[in-house]
């Protein structure tokens, strides 16, 4: 349950950043180390006028670094912690993303998505960072990363971010887009004894039989944190179960590297999430997330009208990837539409999991997302 | 029979990661030493003590003390190091790493914890070199210093990090050799005693490494140049604290108090939250 002070309860008007604020104070974090980006900024705006008067600390870092640098501490010293940047910050992120992967810090990443490369288009959405969100950090390992929708999912998304990073001891990335962090909506945030709330597992064993890094049988290792008596070691470096470097040792690497793999790949099931609409019958299937999911929600709905069997499979997780969603789905259609707003990264995955079903991608950059229309015409092109 | 009798500081260590990986002749060891003894002078609760490095060769020091302590990326210790000790100020955070860590890929989080006077204390073994990566030019390295990388002599002038750190708002700096073993573990003590950000940089020799190329094989001839070079001039103005191969300046240079970000931090915390819960 969520601390009840701190849990704006009602029915508001927001922003997507506003809505993702609230949604990490809902879920129990207390850190923000955050560096100035658009369209970013106002989560690190409201976080800094809110998290003082619920206990809460907001500092602001000299880069993004340094942000994901403190976010990992904070984590370490028992905190709940996150940072939101764009996609620069993020790739300045990358390093300590991947830290944060071998320490096994539960964190949150907040990307909002703007236009790139590089600078790009500081203002205008993009869909570009979904693979480097899987990819980016160098080595071997699997990650969580969800894709909101709308404002409401901002915040609903931002404490099941928490939740899971919590859970599996991985940062876990909001790939949000410009358009979700900007747009203002309604959000309902529900009573505080109605949010779930999941907190990282506690060691049993006394400080002296504490192996750090020694998992259960879901393969997440209990975690203490600094100050309470355990006297642990973490490191970067590749370790055995006790946090101790064991650098020339194949073994010890296998084994720490598969069960990072394995403690995401192995609980997919339970934590990818899809949102299904008409594809039982469906002849053509979209398969979108984020805001183009809105617009190709409404294409799919249009070309029912006109008597075309359309469906939609928004990706609520990108990472892991809904695999078996997508293949279901597949077997069942002739045609699979990928609209992004990047020039064609999901839709290697979906082709991947859709084997001999063709995937089309419909590209968008430079501009506002996929029109509806433009959705429909190649539901219709391929039905 | 006698009993086999425990090292008194060895509580301070974590013997399963000893051996250490330090070179013979190495600095590193008297620093850790150093510390050690300061730690147990001052009976520090090992339990509220967390060690934060960098990569490097002292970076592994984290791991041999019997704390907390986290082995971070290449240059982000104090970044960390931050994130720690706001999260939880009772702790004393201290962060060990070296000259490359510190001051070229980790220099902006330096000056700018300083800036903001966070809590944590830094000791930094300046070994002039990046020993790890076998003898490459660093943010210290001197003028004309033979490196792998600067075969031709070192055109690059060094940073004077005393001055640095007290530029940058230190509220303690001091600058000490491994020869001097007692200033500094006397220094360390009052690092660990002051509340807001403080510095102590050890020029620390690396013969192995750095002093083979520039006519110091030995740990012994690195220590005569420190013992012949070593002028003490306690808060003279750390500007002119050079480091050359005829004079090292060493000493306390600033001792104030200025309060701290955490402090400042929790004071608005409570203040804010007192006046939410009216």
């Amino acid at each position: 349950m969520a601390e009840k002070k701190a849990v704006l309860t009602g029915v508001h008007f927001m922003s997507g950043d506003i809505a993702c604020a609230e949604g990490a104070i809902a879920a129990g974090c207390r850190f923000f180390a955050g560096y100035p980006i658009t369209p970013a900024t106002e989560i690190a705006e409201h976080i800094a006028a809110r998290m003082p008067k619920v206990g809460g600390i907001y500092i602001q870092m000299e880069d993004e670094i340094a942000s994901i640098a403190a976010v990992i501490g904070a984590s370490y010293a028992g905190l709940k912690a996150m940072t939101a940047t764009s996609g620069p910050g993020f790739s300045l992120m990358q390093e300590n993303i991947g830290l944060a992967v071998m320490t096994e810090a539960p964190c949150v990443i907040v990307d909002v998505m703007r236009g790139g490369p590089s600078t790009g288009q500081p203002t205008l959405p993009g869909q570009q960072d979904v693979m480097q969100a899987k990819w980016g950090s160098h080595g071997d390992y699997e990650i969580i990363a969800l894709s909101p929708s709308s404002v409401q999912e901002m915040f609903d998304l931002t404490v099941e971010a928490f939740n899971l990073a919590e859970m599996y001891r991985v940062p876990t990335l909001l790939m949000a887009d410009e358009v979700v962090a900007h747009m203002w909506e309604k959000v309902v945030i529900p009573p505080a004894e109605e949010i779930k709330i999941v907190n990282r597992k506690k060691p049993n064993a006394p400080p002296g039989n504490y192996a750090p890094f020694m998992p259960d049988d879901d393969l997440v290792p209990p975690m203490a944190c600094f100050g309470e008596g355990y006297r642990f070691h973490a490191t970067g470096l590749t370790h055995d179960e006790h946090g101790y470097p064991r650098t020339q040792d194949s073994d010890v690497q296998m084994r720490l590297v598969k069960r990072l793999c394995d403690k995401i790949r192995k609980n997919a099931d339970k934590i990818v999430r899809v949102e299904e609409v008409m594809i039982d019958d469906a002849e053509v299937v979209v398969v979108a997330y984020g805001i183009v999911a809105r617009a190709a929600l409404s294409a799919v709905k249009k070309a029912r009208e006109q008597g075309i069997k359309a469906g939609l499979v928004r990706l609520i997780t990108l990472w892991p990837f809904p695999e078996k969603h997508v293949a279901r789905a597949a077997e069942k259609t002739k045609a699979i539409i990928v609209p992004e707003m990047n020039c064609g990264q999901m839709v290697r995955e979906v082709e991947r999991a859709a084997k001999t079903t063709p995937a089309y991608h419909l590209p968008k950059l430079g501009e506002e997302p996929h029109t509806p229309l433009e959705i429909l015409e190649a539901i219709r092109r391929h039905s | 029979m006698m009993e086999a009798v425990e090292h008194p500081l060895l509580k301070y260590l974590r013997a399963a990661m000893i051996p250490h990986i330090w070179c013979s002749g190495c600095g590193n060891g008297i620093i850790l030493n150093a510390f050690v003894h300061a730690l147990d002078e001052l009976q520090i609760d090992l339990n509220k003590l967390v060690v934060v490095s960098g990569i490097g060769c002292i970076g592994r020091a984290a791991g041999y003390i019997n704390a907390d302590s986290f082995h971070t990326t290449h240059g982000r210790p104090i970044a960390f190091a931050t994130g720690v000790k706001l999260a939880k100020p009772e702790l004393e955070v201290v962060v060990i790493s070296g000259d490359g860590d510190l001051f070229a890929i980790g220099g902006n989080h330096f000056i700018h914890a300083a800036r903001r006077n966070i809590g944590i204390k830094v000791i930094c073994a300046n070994n002039f070199n990046y020993g790890m990566t076998g003898g490459q030019v660093g943010p210290t390295t001197p003028l004309e210093a033979l490196t792998t990388t600067t075969p031709y002599g070192n055109i690059e002038h060094p940073f004077n990090l005393v001055h640095l750190a007290a530029a940058s708002g230190a509220t303690y700096v001091a600058r000490w050799t491994t020869l001097h073993v007692r200033m500094l573990t006397a220094s360390i003590k009052k690092l660990l005693q002051r509340k807001g950000f403080s510095f102590i940089e050890v020029v620390s020799p690396c013969p192995e490494i750095y002093g083979r190329h520039n006519k110091m094989r030995t740990g012994l001839e690195m220590m005569e140049w420190f013992r012949e070079a070593s002028v003490i001039a306690n808060f003279s103005d750390p500007a002119k604290a050079e480091i050359t191969p005829e004079k090292i300046v060493v000493g306390e240079f600033v001792d104030i108090e200025k309060p701290t970000y955490e402090q400042l931090l929790y004071e608005k915390m409570a203040k804010l939250m007192k006046e939410e819960s009216e």
